[in-house]
């Protein structure tokens, strides 16, 4: 079935990619690993015919967040891992039975969820119409905190970076003033 | 008439119908995307010719005229030099992502090629959420140019990438804006039923968005936004010459110059399909008394109009400097189509008042915006001339 040919071949290379952005040894190239898995991710939801999600999934995450890792990647150098140094950390078992404990917690609940005992037979057609619909009036309450969340992320993000922030603070601490006294001595030979 | 109209989705039937039936759907969008290549391949090759006569003649000289009559052969000595010249690859590049940066970013463009009608009937994949799915793969070229710049292994080419990932990411969000409120009144994120919504007609005159106060000043923030995200001048700092030498392109020579060229066009031309599909009417005459000549006709007329638009202005303004360019996405043109949103709103809702008092209010509104936000930002920016010798 050609259905299963495409998913297979789009989830080994998702996995492959995945795989690729934690085993590399050069940042760059794990970002842009990262950036494939995700595309990889999108094609995954084309085939769940969820048109939508997948175009804003490579909206979002191929265009914008993997840019991001890729400048924080740029901006913070000397971080690469040598050429004799090993990937795998020494706690890696830890690591392990860690990874496995978050996985047992969030498949836990999902399996003893009602969505698990009843799945859908056919595929669930999402038009972007009810899409919209839905976000308007029955999700509204999560969309606007996102956007509440999203303009605090903004905002924070712009007073970090803001230069007068960081002048200010420094002439808070420091405050350097000159003596005024030459203009009275002037005033007084004329 | 409709013969003619529909004269490519015949043929393509009518070829379709040659191959088995299990293989059609396979061949049908194999011929579709032959149709599209071959199209594009060669407007592109009109169009390198066809700018540097224009821009010569703008700037009061011949442009390229040994090749051919007039120089229209030049694309071909164009393509023979770029295929013939030796691939220089720096030593300390990373051969990789060197080599993979020019497929990384025409690939994607090609795609969006997909999804424009270019005529009635005449889109190759109709997306449910198209125009999402165009801005998409427009956000996956600018990890190509992250690419190109990075694997070159020189500081001009990284620094030029940054700059254009910086320009490229800013520029995005006016692109996307501006076409809220055509989406918003179309109702629909598909493109052959945004142009089929602009096919209403009254007096003869077809709906054009155009031809509405928010689809002008949305036409305007579409094309400024489309020129700078295509790294088009006088948005093209970089990969200006005088600027960065090349930019992220300085260590690419050849065919792989080739193909970022290549790359570069076709996002104009995409970004210039889609503006022609949103708001210039995509395939609908203006009067319907034209509407005996064929769509695909009015749509490749009113996109060579919009190119040679763009051509125009590379050769009349001069380049923006970075600083200038940030500040005028962010803090000029995101307001200014944020309040096209809310001008597309009070159009759309105020129906009872007479067409030309929505006009007055709405093409007021964004006049009053403009206006305040150029005198407001342009505050502390011209220095008052200081006389050295006639005071």
């Amino acid at each position: 079935m050609p259905n299963k040919i495409t998913f297979f071949i789009t989830a080994i290379l998702a996995l492959t990619a995945a795989i690729c952005a934690m085993r590399l040894r050069n940042p760059v190239h794990c970002a842009l690993s990262a950036a494939l898995a995700f595309a990889g991710l999108a094609a995954v939801y084309l085939e769940l015919d969820a048109q939508f999600v997948a175009f804003a999934q490579l909206l979002v995450y191929v265009g914008a967040i993997s840019i991001l890792a890729l400048f924080a990647v740029l901006l913070t150098r000397g971080m690469e891992v040598g050429p004799g140094a090993a990937i795998a950390s020494r706690s890696w078992l830890t690591g392990i039975a860690i990874a496995i404990a978050t996985l047992a917690v969030i498949a836990g609940p999902i399996y003893a969820s009602s969505i698990s005992f009843n799945l859908p037979t056919d595929s669930v057609v999402a038009p972007v119409h009810s899409i919209g619909q839905d976000l308007m009036s029955r999700y509204l309450l999560p969309l606007e905190t996102i956007g509440l969340m999203l303009t605090a992320a903004l905002i924070g993000a712009a007073v970090i970076a803001s230069p007068d922030l960081i002048t200010k603070t420094a002439r808070h601490k420091a405050p350097a003033r000159e003596p005024q006294k030459a203009e009275p001595i002037l005033a007084s030979t004329t | 008439m409709s013969a003619i109209d529909q004269l490519f989705i015949t043929l393509k039937h009518w070829m379709v119908s040659f191959v088995p039936p299990s293989l059609q759907p396979i061949a049908s969008v194999l011929f579709s995307i032959i149709a599209i290549i071959a199209l594009f391949g060669s407007c592109f090759a009109l169009t390198t010719i066809l700018e540097r006569k224009g821009l010569g003649r703008i700037q009061n000289r011949y442009g390229p005229n040994r090749v051919g009559p007039f120089g229209l052969l030049q694309p071909m000595a164009d393509a023979i030099k770029m295929l013939t010249k030796e691939d220089i690859v720096p030593a300390a590049a990373d051969k990789v992502l060197h080599y993979l940066a020019p497929i990384v970013l025409t690939v994607p463009i090609w795609l969006a090629f997909s999804v424009i009608p270019f005529g009635r009937n005449m889109s190759a994949i109709d997306f449910d959420a198209g125009i999402i799915f165009f801005f998409a793969v427009g956000a996956s070229s600018e990890l190509a140019v992250f690419m190109a710049g990075w694997s070159s292994h020189n500081k001009y080419s990284l620094i030029g990438a940054m700059r254009a990932i910086a320009q490229m990411v800013s520029y995005e969000v006016p692109l996307v804006l501006s076409t809220i409120p055509v989406i918003m009144l179309a109702g629909s994120l598909n493109l052959s039923d945004i142009v089929a919504a602009q096919s209403a007609e009254t007096a003869g005159i077809c709906h054009w968005n155009i031809l509405t106060p928010w689809g002008l000043a949305g036409f305007f923030l579409f094309l400024i936004a489309a020129a700078a995200e295509s790294n088009r001048s006088p948005f093209d700092l970089p990969e200006g010459e005088s600027e960065i030498i090349a930019g992220y392109l300085t260590e690419y020579s050849g065919f792989k110059y080739a193909l970022f060229f290549l790359g570069e066009y076709l996002g104009l031309f995409a970004v210039t399909g889609l503006g022609v599909t949103l708001f210039l009417g995509g395939w609908n005459p203006p009067l319907t008394d034209l509407g005996f000549v064929p769509s695909w006709l009015w749509f490749f007329a009113k996109f060579a109009t919009l190119i040679a638009v763009f051509i125009w202005v590379r050769g009349t303004v001069p380049r923006l400097r970075f600083d200038q360019l940030l500040n005028f996405a962010w803090k000029f043109l995101v307001p200014l189509t944020l309040v096209n949103i809310f001008v597309a709103a009070v159009w759309h809702l105020a129906t009872r008042i007479p067409t030309s008092a929505r006009w007055l209010v709405c093409f007021g509104i964004i006049l009053v915006t403009y206006q305040s936000l150029g005198r407001a930002l342009n505050i502390g920016r011209t220095a008052s001339r200081y006389y050295r010798y006639a005071q």
